[in-house]
């Protein structure tokens, strides 16, 4: 069965709920969302993947997903050309950026929330705060900070406010977020929020956890842990296969 | 149909990577040329990380040059005397090698050396073995069989540590071969490559050595030099994608071995010139990487663990 046919028998079940949840005295203010997965394993043959994000909400309002991947310190290096050649020059490293990053909403960004409550809640790419090691000034740190969020949104890792919450069936909602093949591994959060009048009114935050599985996965940590082993088998498997090699064609 | 390397973190055409193997492999058993040279800047070209490109392909090299070694060996071609001296510099050198390649990495300038490294390789390999070539076809022409001469004395021949090498009937010393094997093992360990380009005229034109025994004493030094370095970058860099190399090998050997087979009935001085060509190509190709202006100025690179 697709991810999108399994969402919906989910979101079905929750409709058949939301009756009795409604009978709650804070009825209006009924608000649940999930993932249709809480798990993404990278294996063989990944080549990225849809996260399906579903729920339902009881009254008006719309939807902000946030998607915010696990934190890394980066290096941002500058090139600078040097007689005629282009390299590495300057650079400033930042702590605590998120490896991943992405929003998604019902209506536009500016539209559905105030710019207090956005500054508030950290919420769009332009808002991710970028905390320089070592300080340095700002003036000096801006452009390296800036290029931080342009390479991670030209690798489709930074996905800014795209629309694709939707309310096919109303008072459910559905949509989904796209991770590429390079996705980061590692504890995902990720942040539902209903917002009312440019404020936020109900949050609820989800797991989120990609990994990478099968023989990829036991490949890469032997390489990490083990590696003076798998430094070895890789010699051994080469000169295995050079002198199957040479067995097989030595015979035609 | 799309296969993920865990190391390298990307995924690529399997069947691609099985046709660059083969397509490598089959030229290198053609001309009887290591084909790391020419894998490593395609592997850049397809996207895989250059320091992932470089310790996987010396990983490549340590099977592609078993089978060679084994052909060279039944017939005695190997002068394991020689082969063991220009290994112990090899050792050092490709030891020395690694070291410098994790401090480069750390210092985010690892592309730009494997870029200009093979940038210089290329053209200069390329330019000499087109040179080469044409005279070849040349001489075929108009000298055929000039004999050259067998022995001259030189500056060479004044060095101390002299050692005997009874199979490739030399008398010189020990400190030539040590400092060649090292010179190679540097640029085994920064460049991925067998290093029989530089070695093969070496050891013809600068120790002496009879054509006849050279390919399999360099192969033999080979070996062993590429698996130090493929054991020293995983254990000190992670950067060799197994999968990856595996999957290069299989295409690679069975290349090889056609290559050898056409090779062998082929006049190859004429095609000579177009793999001189190509490797130029792949050389000014890369040359433009690093003197055209980027189109995104700034990188990135996560800090401290992981790569």
């Amino acid at each position: 069965m697709s991810a999108a046919g399994r969402t919906w028998i989910r979101v079905g079940c929750l409709a058949a709920m939301l009756p009795w949840l409604g009978s709650d005295s804070r009825a209006q203010d009924l608000f649940v969302g999930d993932l249709m997965d809480h798990r993404i394993s990278i294996t063989a043959g990944f080549t990225g993947t849809d996260v399906f994000i579903y729920g339902a909400k009881d009254g008006p309002g719309d939807v902000v997903v946030v998607l915010r991947g696990p934190s890394v310190d980066y290096a941002v290096r500058r090139k600078e050309r040097i007689v005629g050649i282009w390299l590495n020059t300057d650079r400033v490293d930042f702590q605590a950026v998120p490896s991943f990053y992405a929003v998604a909403s019902s209506k536009p960004l500016d539209e559905v929330m105030s710019p207090a409550a956005q500054a508030r809640e950290e919420i769009g790419v332009a808002r991710l705060k970028m905390v320089p090691a070592g300080g340095g000034s700002a003036s000096d740190v801006v452009p390296f900070a800036d290029a931080l969020v342009r390479v991670k949104q030209s690798t489709g890792l930074y996905q800014g406010d795209v629309a694709t919450i939707s309310f096919n069936h109303k008072p459910l909602f559905s949509g989904k977020v796209h991770f590429p093949a390079n996705v980061p591994t590692g504890s995902y959060d990720v942040k539902v929020l209903l917002l009312r009048d440019g404020e936020v009114v109900g949050a609820q935050t989800i797991p989120l956890q990609i990994s990478k599985g099968g023989a990829d996965a036991w490949v890469y940590e032997r390489a990490h842990d083990q590696s003076a082993a798998y430094g070895l088998c890789a010699i051994a498997g080469a000169l295995l296969l050079g002198w199957a090699a040479h067995l097989v064609f030595r015979k035609i | 149909m799309q296969i993920y390397l865990p190391i390298a973190e990307i995924s690529l055409n399997i069947l691609l990577l099985l046709g660059i193997g083969t397509a490598v492999g089959f030229l290198s058993g053609m001309f009887g040329v290591g084909g790391g040279f020419l894998l490593t800047p395609i592997l850049i070209f397809i996207g895989v990380p250059p320091p992932i490109a470089v310790a996987t392909q010396a990983n490549q090299v340590v099977g592609s040059s078993v089978s060679g070694l084994f052909a060279h060996w039944s017939k005695d071609n190997v002068d394991f005397k020689m082969g063991s001296v220009l290994l112990a510099g090899g050792f050092i050198g490709s030891t020395v090698g690694v070291v410098l390649f994790g401090i480069l990495k750390r210092i985010g300038q690892i592309d730009l050396v494997i870029n200009l490294a093979y940038v210089i390789l290329l053209t200069s390999v390329g330019a000499l073995m087109l040179f080469e070539s044409l005279r070849a076809i040349l001489r075929m022409r108009w000298r055929a069989g000039m004999p050259r001469k067998l022995h001259q004395h030189t500056w060479v021949h004044g060095l101390p540590l002299k050692m005997r090498f009874r199979r490739s009937r030399l008398y010189i010393s020990a400190l030539l071969p040590l400092g060649l094997g090292f010179v190679i093992g540097v640029l085994s360990a920064i460049m991925g490559v067998g290093g029989a380009f530089l070695m093969v005229p070496a050891m013809i034109y600068l120790l002496g050595m009879p054509t006849r025994i050279v390919v399999g004493t360099s192969l033999f030094q080979t070996i062993f030099v590429t698996a130090n370095v493929t054991f020293l970058q995983s254990v000190q860099n992670h950067t060799v994608d197994i999968i990856l190399a595996f999957v290069l090998l299989v295409g690679g050997v069975v290349g090889a071995q056609i290559g050898g087979r056409v090779g062998a009935r082929l006049r190859v001085e004429i095609l000579r010139v177009l793999l001189a060509l190509l490797v130029l190509a792949l050389g000014l190709r890369l040359s433009s990487d690093l003197i055209v202006t980027p189109a995104e100025l700034y990188s990135l690179a996560p800090v401290g663990g992981g790569q």
